[in-house]
């Protein structure tokens, strides 16, 4: 399985790395030197503790994010909604995490990280039902429910919400100490949410590619008609990816709000919904690749402020840096299917779906998946 | 309040008609608002302004038109990275060129013909049957509208799918960008980060509950801007309508027609496919 990453790890650095040449030129025509731009940023990234703890601290709700697309992706469905059930996943934990119910650390955690699960979960499977029961296409469903949970947020801890706390912020009360991820290293903010998120990525991969549930997303997601054809229910497929999808970001949610903010604030996503898109296409929708990815998006964000001090590059270089990364990889990706390289193929790249059926396309990922793989049950 | 969703929703329209999915509404406003409130600064005359802003978010779409038509790359995966451009580059070039970190200084705004409605407030309700004029009862209107419904058929008739897909995602940057550059250099007159606060999203909106069609969307822009108004007015003079539910009220909308409890919901049939044979 690990085998059929090599050119698309070569692909992915290769973006990147044609991100980081083009936003050189830009650092260059708005009159910096890059060289001093990119060492401040990597430096602010990774040399030292600190610098190491914020990378892990911005790469976990993205590992979560990524992981969540991913899993959706998969089964042919593109999850724009990611950010939604993020912020209702990381409400529920909040508001569960804010109750003094007197529970040790071992049942109120757990309590709280379950209410995400539930909670991003279903906002999550809901695109699904909507797809599978009457079509309704998922990237705008998900779009409208971005907007909505955005809403129910601003309600729910708004002036005179039900969820609200008691201090003068649209935020719940802080989170009980029982209900906190703990802190790994001293002071520093890095948190036990980065092992969580390890650990769901070790579990996707598991039950992407050792399960019969796996099998069966995997198989949607390459064809529907196929899939269909061997007596996999297509409908029942996609509900289940996206509610797992659901359930993965619901938890980067809690992750963040019990882990670095300590409390649930309105807004407290920057958009983690929305970078985790990127996050799964630069890692291939693989776990492995999702968390280098998730990564490398956490040093560049980690690393922004000090750019900016040392070298007097804006910090907002960075949100160009993760668009030209996207726009990147779909370029590499169509040079593949384009046969640019030929010669150069792996079994399977540049093979074209049938025209026209997008539901196979986007779950489509043959650099990584050459054939399915009979189900190991 | 339904000026730029008009605009925006429009280009949407054209470009979705022609096949290509365009989820790079807001990022295209973005640029075009951005770029109008520079071009004005720069140059002294909204109106200029105004070319400029409608200019840059055209160049913009031609990455999107280029990923998805030339690189057959996914048209959603391009958007949300146009989406993204959307807010960086501004945030960037705000920084850069005056220094200011959210906000561009004041520039002199469109001048209204009467109390407060500037040129582009007709313009938009003429595009809608302009556009419906183009499509419906133009020849290359109608092929826009075969390359969006069935690309290869088009294409086996000798119609250039492409270059008239081209077409349609430049055009469809340029009306998001004169719907951003209302808000920065009509409705005010200043460009602020991220300004346009989803109305890219919900122009899309409008265009899925009008059902793709010309007057549809029309109907349905101008019914969400309406509710943005009717929200600001009532917080303004203190009815208790209930603030969340009214802003919330476009998603939910576009959610029922979706799911068909109001009508059924018919995307162009061509919508994201190639024309070019394997």
């Amino acid at each position: 399985m690990l085998g059929g990453i090599g050119p698309a790890l070569v692909s992915s650095v290769g973006a990147i790395a044609v991100a980081l040449l083009v936003g050189a030129v830009v650092i260059v025509l708005s009159g910096d030197d890059p060289v001093v731009a990119y060492r401040a940023l990597f430096r602010g990234a990774f040399g030292g503790v600190r610098p190491l703890s914020e990378t892990l601290v911005a790469a976990t709700p993205l590992v979560f994010g990524g992981l969540a697309f991913s899993l959706a992706y998969r089964a042919g469905m593109f999850n724009i909604g990611v950010e939604g059930q993020l912020v209702l996943g990381g409400l529920a934990a909040g508001w569960i995490g804010a109750q003094a119910f007197g529970l040790p650390r071992l049942l109120h955690l757990p309590l709280a990280l379950a209410a995400a699960l539930v909670v991003g979960g279903l906002w999550g499977a809901l695109p699904g039902v909507l797809k599978a029961r009457s079509g309704a296409h998922e990237v705008i469903t998900t779009i409208m429910l971005n907007y909505l949970a955005a809403r129910i947020s601003a309600y729910a801890v708004g002036s005179n919400g039900p969820l609200k706390g008691s201090a003068s912020l649209p935020a719940t009360d802080p989170a009980q100490p029982s209900a906190t991820l703990p802190r790994l290293v001293g002071d520093e903010r890095v948190h036990a949410g980065i092992l969580l998120a390890l650990v769901a990525a070790g579990l996707l991969w598991y039950l992407l590619f050792r399960t019969t549930f796996g099998y069966r997303v995997r198989a949607v997601g390459l064809s529907r008609g196929a899939a269909a054809y061997a007596g996999i229910g297509w409908g029942r497929t996609i509900t289940f990816a996206m509610l797992g999808s659901g359930m993965l970001a619901g938890l980067g949610g809690a992750a963040e709000v019990l882990g670095l903010q300590g409390r649930y604030y309105d807004r407290f996503s920057p958009g983690y919904g929305f970078t985790a898109i990127a996050i799964g296409l630069v890692g291939r929708n693989h776990p492995a690749g999702v968390v280098l990815a998730a990564l490398v998006f956490g040093a560049l964000n980690s690393g922004a402020t000090a750019m900016q001090s040392a070298a007097g590059t804006s910090k907002e270089l960075v949100q160009i840096l993760q668009a030209l990364v996207i726009l990147a990889v779909a370029a590499f990706a169509a040079a593949g299917r384009l046969r640019l390289f030929a010669g150069r193929r792996v079994a399977g790249v540049g093979r074209r779906v049938p025209a026209g059926d997008r539901s196979a396309a986007v779950g489509m990922d043959p650099e990584i998946e050459a054939r399915p793989q009979p189900p190991k049950v | 309040m339904a000026t730029p969703l008009i605009f925006a929703a429009m280009g949407g329209l054209l470009s979705e008609r022609s096949g290509v999915m365009n989820i790079a509404l807001e990022g295209l406003m973005l640029i075009g608002a951005f770029s109008a409130a520079a071009g004005a600064h720069y140059t002294g005359s909204p109106y200029l302004g105004l070319l400029i802003g409608a200019v840059a978010a055209g160049l913009t779409a031609i990455i999107h038109a280029v990923w998805c038509i030339t690189l057959r790359g996914d048209q959603i995966v391009a958007g949300t990275a146009l989406n993204l451009l959307g807010i960086g580059v501004p945030a960037f070039l705000l920084q850069r060129l005056f220094g200011t970190a959210g906000r561009s200084p004041a520039v002199d705004r469109l001048p209204s013909l009467t109390s407060g409605l500037n040129v582009l407030v007709p313009a938009a309700f003429l595009l809608a049957p302009l556009v419906f004029y183009f499509l419906f009862r133009t020849k290359p209107g109608l092929r826009v509208l075969a390359a969006g419904e069935h690309p290869r058929a088009a294409e086996s008739v000798g119609v250039a799918v492409d270059r008239y897909r081209y077409a349609c995602v430049i055009a469809s940057g340029v009306l998001g960008g004169i719907g951003g550059a209302f808000l920065s250099i009509g409705d005010v007159s200043f460009f602020t980060t991220n300004m346009t606060n989803g109305r890219g999203f919900i122009a899309l909106a409008a265009m899925v509950f009008g059902n793709w069609t010309p007057f549809g969307t029309l109907g349905a822009a101008i019914f969400f801007g309406a509710a943005q108004a009717v929200q600001i007015q009532a917080q303004a003079t203190g009815v208790p309508v209930s603030k969340e539910l009214i802003i919330a009220l476009p998603y939910l909308l576009t959610l029922v027609a979706l799911t068909g409890l109001v009508r059924n919901s018919t995307p162009p049939a061509g919508l994201g496919r190639h024309a070019a044979a394997d």
